[in-house]
C-alpha cells in the first residue's frame, strides 16, 4: 500500500497529464453528449455575449455587402409580387374576402425567423455559426439556416436562452442530403476541411448527367430543410475510383465568409413526424 | 504590479486577440497563426508543475469555449504545459539560473538562440499536437504536414513581433541574501 502512495506521489505530474490529455480527447471524440450537458447553457451564453460586443463592430465594417445581398433578396421578393403577374382575362370577377383573418395560417408548414450571425468561423475543419437569437425567440434544434438569398448555410445543433449554435455546411459532420436541380437524383454533402465555399456532393452513380455549373438543391427529405433551396452550383466532376459514384464538388451558394442575415426556417410539421416515426420504430422492434 | 494581476490580464488579453483578430486570419485556406499559448510560454519559472497543467487546462477550455468545439486545445495545451519544464531544464544556461530572473524571456534564458529554440519547439509541440487531433479524420499527411509547417513558422514570426513590441521589465534577483 505504501509503495503506491509512493508511485502516485512520484508520478504525480505524469498521472496528472495523461488524465488532462485523456480528458481532453474525451472531450473531441465525445463531444455532442458532453458538449450539450455542460457547455451549451453556460458557455455559450457567456461567449455569445463576447462575441455580440465584437460583432456590433465589426459589423459596421461589412454593411457595404450586407446591402448588396440584401437588395438582391429584395430583387427576388419583388418579383414574385402577384401584382407583377397579369393573368388572361377569362375569369374576371372581383371578390372582396370577407374573412379578417388568414385563413392559409393554419396550413402554413414553415415560417421563417430572421438572425443575426454574432460568431462565424471558416478556418476550422470544424466550423460552427453563433446566432444572436435563442430558446427564448423561438429558436429550436434542428432548424434549418438559410441565408439572405436562400443559400443553404446549416442545421441549429444547440440552442441557449438567448443564442443559437448552428453546424454549417463547412463541418466534416454536416451531412444534409442535396439533389441536382435537373436529374432530380440526391447525394449527400461532405466537407474535405480544406477549401471553405468549396463542398463536395457524393453518392451520385454514374450513368447520371451531370456538367459543370448545374445547380445543387435542397432535397427537403429533412424536417429542417424545405426543397428547392439553393446549395451550391457545381464546379468539378470527378470519377470515385472505389466505388460507382461521383464525386462531385461544388461553389456554395452561401458565402460563408459575409453571413451577416441569416434566417431560421421553422417547420411546423416536424413534431407530428417525430412522432410517428417513433411509432413506427417501436412497432418494428 | 502583482504577478496575479498582470497574469489575468494577460490571460484575457490573449484569448480577445486570438479569437477575434489571429482565428479571422486564414492565409490561403489553410494557414492560421496561433499566439495565445504565449501566454503559457510566459509563465513564472518557480511555478509548480501540476499549476501549470492546471493553468494550461483552463486556458484551452476558454479557448475551445469560443469554437463550440471543446478538447482540441485543451489538449494541445496542457502538452505544451507537461513539456516545458523538461525544456526549461535543457536549455537554462547555469544551474541556479532561473531564480534570477521571473519568467523566459531573451534575457532570462542566456541570449537568443536558447529562447528562440525554446519558443520554436513548443510551437511545434502545439502545433503538430493540435492539427493532428484536427485531421485525425481527414487523414492527408502531407496536408497536415505543410499546414504544421507553415502554421509553426507564420506563428512564430507573431511571437517574436509580440515579444519585440512588448519588452518586458525583468529585474535581476540575487538568491543571495
Amino acid at each position: 500500500m505504501r509503495n503506491i502512495f509512493l508511485f502516485i506521489r512520484r508520478y504525480i505530474t505524469l498521472i496528472l497529464f495523461l488524465v488532462l490529455q485523456g480528458f481532453s480527447i474525451y472531450l473531441i471524440v465525445h463531444y455532442s453528449n458532453f458538449h450539450k450537458a455542460v457547455f451549451s447553457n453556460t458557455a455559450n451564453q457567456l461567449t455569445g455575449k463576447v462575441n455580440k460586443q465584437f460583432n456590433r463592430v465589426e459589423y459596421y465594417f461589412r454593411l457595404k455587402k450586407t446591402n448588396d445581398s440584401l437588395v438582391t433578396a429584395n430583387e427576388k421578393l419583388y418579383n414574385k409580387l402577384k401584382s407583377n403577374f397579369e393573368l388572361p382575362d377569362t375569369t374576371v370577377n372581383i371578390r372582396i374576402d370577407s374573412l379578417r383573418t388568414d385563413s392559409l395560417e393554419a396550413y402554413r408548414k414553415y415560417s421563417y425567423y430572421p438572425a443575426k450571425v454574432v460568431y462565424n468561423s471558416v478556418a476550422a475543419q470544424n466550423n460552427f455559426i453563433v446566432l444572436g437569437r435563442g430558446a427564448s425567440q423561438n429558436m429550436k434544434e434542428g432548424m434549418g439556416i438559410i441565408d439572405a438569398n436562400s443559400g443553404v448555410v446549416g442545421i441549429v445543433t444547440e440552442v441557449s436562452a438567448d443564442f443559437s449554435v448552428v453546424m454549417s455546411l463547412l463541418h466534416k459532420d454536416s451531412h444534409i442530403s442535396g439533389k441536382l436541380l435537373k436529374g432530380g437524383e440526391t447525394g449527400t454533402l461532405s466537407w474535405n476541411g480544406k477549401t471553405p465555399n468549396i463542398i463536395s456532393l457524393t453518392g451520385i452513380p454514374k450513368n447520371v448527367k451531370v456538367a459543370v455549373g448545374d445547380t445543387i438543391i435542397s432535397s427537403g427529405f429533412s424536417t429542417s430543410i424545405p426543397k428547392g433551396m439553393m446549395i451550391g452550383i457545381v464546379q468539378e466532376v470527378k470519377a470515385d475510383k472505389s466505388s460507382g459514384n461521383f464525386i462531385i464538388h461544388f461553389r456554395s451558394a452561401a458565402d460563408f465568409y459575409n453571413l451577416e442575415h441569416v434566417f431560421a426556417i421553422d417547420n411546423r410539421q416536424t413534431e407530428s413526424i417525430k412522432t410517428i416515426l417513433e411509432k413506427a420504430r417501436t412497432k418494428n422492434q | 504590479m502583482n504577478s496575479l494581476v498582470k497574469n489575468i490580464i494577460r490571460f484575457a488579453l490573449f484569448i480577445l486577440v486570438q479569437v477575434f483578430v489571429l482565428d479571422k486570419i486564414h492565409l490561403h485556406q489553410m494557414v492560421t497563426p496561433y499566439v495565445y499559448f504565449l501566454f503559457l510560454i510566459w509563465l513564472p519559472f518557480r511555478m509548480g508543475r501540476i499549476q501549470q497543467l492546471l493553468i494550461a487546462l483552463v486556458l484551452g477550455l476558454t479557448l475551445d469555449s469560443f469554437r463550440h468545439h471543446p478538447g482540441f486545445h485543451t489538449a494541445a495545451c496542457v502538452l505544451l504545459a507537461y513539456i516545458r519544464p523538461f525544456l526549461i531544464n535543457l536549455l537554462i544556461p547555469q544551474e541556479g539560473a532561473d531564480n534570477n530572473y521571473e519568467e523566459p524571456s531573451f534575457k532570462s534564458m542566456g541570449g537568443v538562440l536558447p529562447y528562440m529554440i525554446f519558443i520554436g519547439v513548443l510551437t511545434f509541440i502545439h502545433h503538430g499536437w493540435l492539427f493532428l487531433l484536427e485531421a485525425w479524420q481527414f487523414g492527408n499527411i502531407w496536408y497536415f504536414l505543410v499546414k504544421t509547417l507553415l502554421s509553426t513558422a507564420l506563428s512564430l514570426l507573431l511571437i517574436i513581433i509580440t515579444e519585440l513590441l512588448f519588452v518586458r521589465q525583468q529585474k535581476f534577483r540575487t538568491n543571495t541574501v
